[in-house]
């Protein structure tokens, strides 16, 4: 059985219609990469998965539960089993680094302030921010408030991670290590991962299946290699990242 | 033509209902936690700050206000009374008026403002900048950490500080007929006394903490439902003010129908000439 099934999924903010019958089920274990041009609703889709957001149509389920319909109250737990990336970080702005991170251990475990403490300096280092604990996310550049954002998600070692974008806004070379990190959760602690991103090569590097959201629908399905050799136009120029020529046309009054 | 217009307002009743049943469903989630929040010392560290914010810095604007609206009272009655000769009990309408309306409405209000504003300017961020989400991410309700304090702190410091502004509004009142007016102090105390007694005082204090329940409820909601960006935000601190004074003067309303129907019950009518 899937861990997450989305079935039919509607969605739409006022007269937009923003998700218009997506399905797609995840396995346990598997690292999915979503695709999509900006605004073609991959957030709203994430958010439906941990039900921040209620489908207009359609159902989700999360390990044999559905979710959809479940009350606030009842949600709790079982968003205790997710890792969120928020697009912006979404880092309390009253609390510090380290506050922050240590936010979801002092929610949801029993450990002492020492373990705490230990905890939250072992996922600085791991995103390449030692000793920045004491400062204000007001304080940070956006890299490193998406960074910090990024280990207050796994704090908790949950077992699905939603990434949102997770290395827009960061050099090559610390997005690499993100990559890396995002395969070395999914390999040593078996972590379900759904990474969002207009990054290719981060695409290409930590997923195991890519799909490609256009007008409110998946249009693409299936192995980064099979992908790539997508006879889909739309799927071809964004992995090559080309535009069409209607695309640039917005451009010819500048000629 | 006709028929959109009656859609139009369809539509629009049924999102004004949708709106009030979220918010009483905000408001019972409030309570929910509040009392289940009330038997755990850690959540002293969420209710201090916001009663230092909420309090404390509010001191200064409470006691201002309560000192002048005496001192003007004493101004704009005095006339009044010496007409008929019966300035000595000027103290009697002055202290009557300001603990049992204008001192809590008025504080209510200033409250509203400074405080109400300040609400649904830090949630509203939080909301837009998706802190809200990313707390109910991690398995948290943002109504038990952000609302349920600061629905408490305004519910205890309005009729505190209410408290202050009859005190302020007392002595401004004093001031004026005594040492401008020149009202004896004897007769101004002894009038007072008799226009004034606890059943009114309490009167003013039970009704502060009903009006510190709604700025607080009213301002947590209008920060958790507002717009996107900063002119959404900007809209809900509006809102939020208007709605909360809206809500004090009708609950102002209500108590004095209410308090008046009781206390004839109890004392019969007794007027401030005894
Ligand atoms: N809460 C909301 N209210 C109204 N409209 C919304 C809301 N959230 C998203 N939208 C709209 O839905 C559409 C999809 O938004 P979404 O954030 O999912 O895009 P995206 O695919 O994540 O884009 P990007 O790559 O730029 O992040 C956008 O047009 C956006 O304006
Ligand atoms: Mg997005």
């Amino acid at each position: 059985m899937a861990l997450i099934e989305l079935k039919n999924l509607h969605k739409r903010f006022g007269r937009l219609v923003v998700l218009d019958g997506v399905d797609l089920s995840i396995e346990a274990g598997q690292s999915l990469v979503i695709l999509g041009a900006s605004g073609s609703g991959k957030s709203v889709m994430l958010k439906h998965i941990v039900g921040l957001l209620r489908p207009d149509e359609g159902e989700v389920w999360f390990s044999g539960i559905r979710i959809d319909t479940l009350p606030e109250r009842q949600l709790m737990p079982i968003r205790q089993r997710f890792g969120f990336l928020f697009q912006m970080g979404a880092l309390f702005d009253s609390l510090t680094v380290a506050e922050n991170i240590a936010f979801p251990l002092i929610e949801h475990t029993h450990k002492s302030a020492s373990e705490i403490r230990q905890i939250v300096a072992e996922r600085l280092r791991m995103i390449g921010l030692p000793g920045i604990g004491q400062k204000m996310p007001a304080d940070l550049s956006g890299g490193q408030r998406k960074r910090v954002a990024l280990a207050r998600a796994i704090a908790l070692e949950p077992e699905v991670i939603l990434y949102d974008e997770p290395t827009t806004g960061l050099d090559p070379i610390r997005s690499d290590v993100i990559n890396e990190l995002i395969l070395r959760l999914k390999r040593q602690l078996k972590i379900t991962s759904i990474v969002v991103t207009h990054d290719m090569q981060s695409a290409f590097k930590v997923a195991d299946r890519i799909v490609m959201l256009a007008d409110g629908k998946l249009i693409a399905d299936g192995t980064p290699q099979q992908i790539r050799q997508s006879d889909n136009p739309a799927v071809q120029r964004f992995v090559t990242g080309e535009a069409s020529p209607e695309e640039l046309s917005v451009l010819r009054d500048i000629d | 033509m006709s028929l959109s217009l009656i859609e139009t307002l369809g539509h629009s009743t049924n999102d004004a209902l949708a709106a009030f049943g979220d918010f009483w469903r905000f408001v019972g989630r409030t309570l929910s936690w509040t009392i289940r929040g009330m038997f755990s010392w850690r959540n002293l560290r969420l209710l201090l700050p916001q009663m230092y914010e909420i309090g404390v810095r509010s001191v200064p604007v409470i006691a201002i206000t309560g000192a002048f609206i005496g001192m003007v009272m004493a101004i704009e009655t005095y006339t009044q009374f010496k007409t008929i000769g019966q300035e000595q009990r000027l103290g009697s309408i002055i202290n009557l008026s300001v603990v049992k309306q204008i001192g809590p409405v008025l504080a209510a209000v200033m409250l509203a403002g400074r405080v109400g504003g300040a609400l649904t300017a830090e949630l509203g961020t939080m909301n837009v900048t998706e802190q809200l989400d990313a707390m109910r991410v991690m398995g948290a309700d943002p109504i038990r950490y952000l609302v349920a304090p600061r629905f408490i702190a305004c519910l205890i410091l309005t009729p505190i500080l209410t408290i202050y502004s009859d005190l302020l509004g007392v002595l401004g009142g004093w001031l004026v007929s005594v040492k401008s007016l020149g009202i004896p102090n004897e007769p101004y105390w002894i009038f007072s006394a008799q226009g004034v007694d606890t059943w009114e005082i309490m009167e003013g204090l039970v009704k502060s903490l009903f009006f510190g329940g709604a700025i607080g409820l009213i301002s947590c909601y209008k920060g958790f439902n507002s717009g996107a960006g900063a002119a959404g935000v900007g809209r809900a601190c509006t809102e939020s003010f208007v709605a909360s004074f809206i809500a004090i003067i009708v609950l102002n309303f209500f108590f004095a129908k209410l308090l008046r129907d009781w206390y004839e019950a109890i004392y019969g009518i007794v007027g401030i000439f005894g």
